[in-house]
């Protein structure tokens, strides 16, 4: 009996110390996550909660010369036929069918000649059926024409960090939609959620990859490089919580739109001059 | 307005490939197999006597080699089980673990139960040490076999069973829900998704069971009953029915709304999908099954011709439904989301992704249904009654 008694006792403390033992090392101790805050990145690190970013593309001054292509690419080391900012071109004739390219994302502009050539007479592949694809050609005058760049809209409702399975998208406090290379495990389904087509798995990597408004440079006060080479001021980026900033300026006078406002993401880059016919 | 054609620049690659198609495909076909058996044990359909253990071990054979084609799809599949250990429960995907783990549990608990007396007797027959000293482990020590046991093994099944139905409706269901709720996807976002799924895993599972019944039972592996096989086809055709009115209302309701995903789904209809979908989905996988299912309803006494019919809508309906995970996963991302422009899709023979490693994928449960077939019976247990009780002296 003795020594039954003795074994329970010690089945029931051996249990309580590991039950501690466990409290001890799961739960995280007030302060802890601060402290490695501290360590791993430095007291004079910006606080992201002093910011909120956001990213606004006038239409009417895109000149598709695609310098802010060429600069993201080289920023971000973009992987060639993948796009984590692109330039499209929109040409819409008097008979109101619209030609839409986007040569290599516009990486290297949009050739003068071929604009002269459609801005006189175009050939449009279309069929005339009501859906209008097919191959069929037909002709007419280009009357309305200009350039759309394109890139993740770091959305607030975003479809791509809900359906992602364990938390590699995510959306940090200062309104950056990212991707934890570390934790995606290339399931694809933020692509498949994403109706911009802003994402895509690298094909070195195997992860999803998309624009993060360069977190590293805005991070450090810089602008997006993409921003930073426009030479006619399309891009703007800035910061919400900045009262006086121009970003501010601009959202509160400018009528804006978003790209497919139907799908209710509540896109964080805001378009002036946005065509309805963009897709 | 009309568009000529025109891709995002990152949609020019389909990244869901085969493996995507695979997977509900074989993860359809559990529920058919569970379903069958849940008939008899639940909801005591006799005739499914024959078949409905070894319908469970269809279940396990599929159900162990449903996660495979994720594996070989996924770019990280070292982080694979990082769904399960740091799940984001926004995700769709997130439940996966857990709804497949749970099945997975409740069937090999069923299985377990249902050859119960076998493990026993094995554990306490087996030729050699280690044979007995697994059956042992697998019986838990546990040596008898009376009455008392089986009635509540029994009723186990039973519970088991109960909890099975909502446990398959659950898995399909929701691999269905992982498609119909991305926005992004006209041709996907419809809430009749997980439905449609349910339904032609039902319709795939029990088309299989039908062929291996037939073809098992030919040989003498299983115990053939006619009756059995008409019960069979009546559930093939019942399922059918109601996930061909599912797909027709899901199509009815695109044209008739008529918005953009219209524009854009009868465009792919009649292009990319036109004979994958259109001819040979609807056309030979749809109708032929069905017709041939419903002119069985009356063939009452010709076995050999109701068997050769049998045959051909089960293999049908097979093909119909590994065409509809074709044409909902491939289909589905066969345009841009500019919603006007187009893409094909070629898979690869020597590919990761590729058909040899999909027509691998399909093959393996079938070889593990083989392996488990060499460890336990395939037929019914042959003494099911209660042992006879000793007589009073008188």
């Amino acid at each position: 009996m003795d020594k039954k008694k003795n074994r329970r006792a010690f089945i029931k403390s051996a249990g309580r110390a590991l039950a501690g033992l466990l409290m001890v090392v799961a739960i995280p101790k007030p302060g802890r996550a601060q402290r490695i805050h501290e360590i791993e990145i430095g007291e004079d690190a910006p606080d992201w909660l002093d910011h909120y970013w956001v990213y606004l593309i006038d239409t009417t001054k895109c000149i598709g010369c695609g310098a802010c292509v060429r600069a993201d690419k080289r920023e971000n080391s973009v992987p060639p036929k993948f796009f984590r900012t692109w330039v499209e071109r929109y040409q819409i004739t008097e008979d109101n069918h619209v030609h839409v390219d986007s040569p290599n994302g516009g990486h290297d502009g949009f050739l003068p000649e071929d604009l002269a050539q459609l801005l006189t007479s175009v050939e449009l592949e279309t069929d005339g059926s009501p859906q209008g694809i097919g191959r069929v050609k037909k002709q007419g005058r280009v009357t309305k024409g200009f350039f759309v760049p394109k890139m993740c809209n770091h959305c607030r409702n975003t479809p791509c960090t809900q359906v992602c399975p364990v938390n590699a998208s995510y959306q940090s406090p200062d309104g950056v939609v990212l991707v934890d290379k570390t934790r995606c495990i290339g399931c694809s389904y933020c692509v498949q959620a994403c109706p911009y087509g802003s994402r895509y798995i690298h094909p070195e990597k195997h992860t999803a990859d998309k624009c993060t408004w360069c977190y590293h440079r805005i991070t450090k006060g810089l602008l997006p490089a993409c921003v930073t080479v426009c030479p006619t001021g399309a891009r703007k980026f800035g910061d919400l919580k900045d009262q006086s900033s121009e970003i501010k300026k601009l959202l509160s006078t400018q009528r804006l739109n978003v790209l497919k406002p139907e799908l209710n993401t509540e896109p964080f880059c805001f378009y002036i001059g946005l065509e309805q016919s963009v897709r | 307005m009309i568009y000529s054609e025109y891709l995002f620049p990152n949609d020019m690659h389909i990244y869901w490939s085969l493996m995507i198609v695979t997977y509900p495909f074989i993860t359809g076909l559990i529920a058919g197999a569970f379903i069958a058996s849940a008939l008899f044990h639940v909801f005591g359909l006799e005739e499914l006597k024959p078949i409905s253990r070894f319908a469970l071990m269809v279940s396990l054979a599929f159900m162990v080699c449903a996660t495979l084609p994720l594996l070989f799809h996924l770019g990280h599949p070292e982080r694979a089980l990082n769904v399960v250990i740091t799940p984001h429960w926004h995700s769709a995907m997130a439940g996966f673990g857990f709804i497949y783990s749970f099945y997975l549990v409740v069937l090999t608990l069923e299985i377990w139960l249902s050859y119960w007396e076998e493990i026993v007797a094995y554990s306490k027959t087996s030729a050699s040490g280690v044979k007995r000293l697994f059956w042992k482990t697998v019986a838990l020590g546990v040596d008898e076999t009376s009455g008392e046991i089986r009635q509540a093994n029994r009723r186990a099944i039973y519970i088991l069973g109960l909890i099975g139905i909502p446990s398959a409706c659950t898995l399909h269901g929701y691999v269905g829900f992982i498609f119909g709720s991305l926005k992004s996807n006209p041709w996907w976002s419809t809430p009749l998704m997980p439905q449609v799924f349910l339904l032609s895993a039902i319709v795939s599972g029990l088309a299989l069971l039908i062929v291996m019944y037939i073809a098992l039972s030919s040989k003498g592996y299983l115990t053939w009953s006619f009756e059995c096989l008409r019960t069979l086809c009546f559930y093939l055709w019942l399922s059918m029915l109601f996930y061909m009115i599912s797909e027709g209302l899901e199509i009815l309701f695109f044209f008739y709304e008529s918005s953009d995903a219209w524009f854009v789904i009868s465009t792919l209809l009649s292009t990319k999908l036109w004979v994958s979908f259109v001819l040979i989905q609807v056309g030979i996988g749809i109708v032929v099954p069905f017709t041939l299912l419903s002119i069985m309803i009356f063939v009452r006494n010709n076995q050999g011709a109701y068997t050769t019919m049998a045959v051909i809508a089960a293999a049908t309906a097979l093909f119909e439904v590994w065409m509809m995970r074709w044409n909902i996963v491939i289909g589905g991302q066969q345009f841009s989301k500019s919603y006007v422009g187009f893409r094909s899709y070629h898979p690869e023979w020597l590919d990761q992704e590729g058909i040899l490693t999909t027509m691998g994928l399909t093959l393996l449960p079938f070889l593990l249904l083989y392996l488990l077939t060499r460890i336990l019976p395939m037929k019914e247990a042959v003494e099911d009654e209660e042992p006879p009780a000793e007589v009073e002296p008188g």
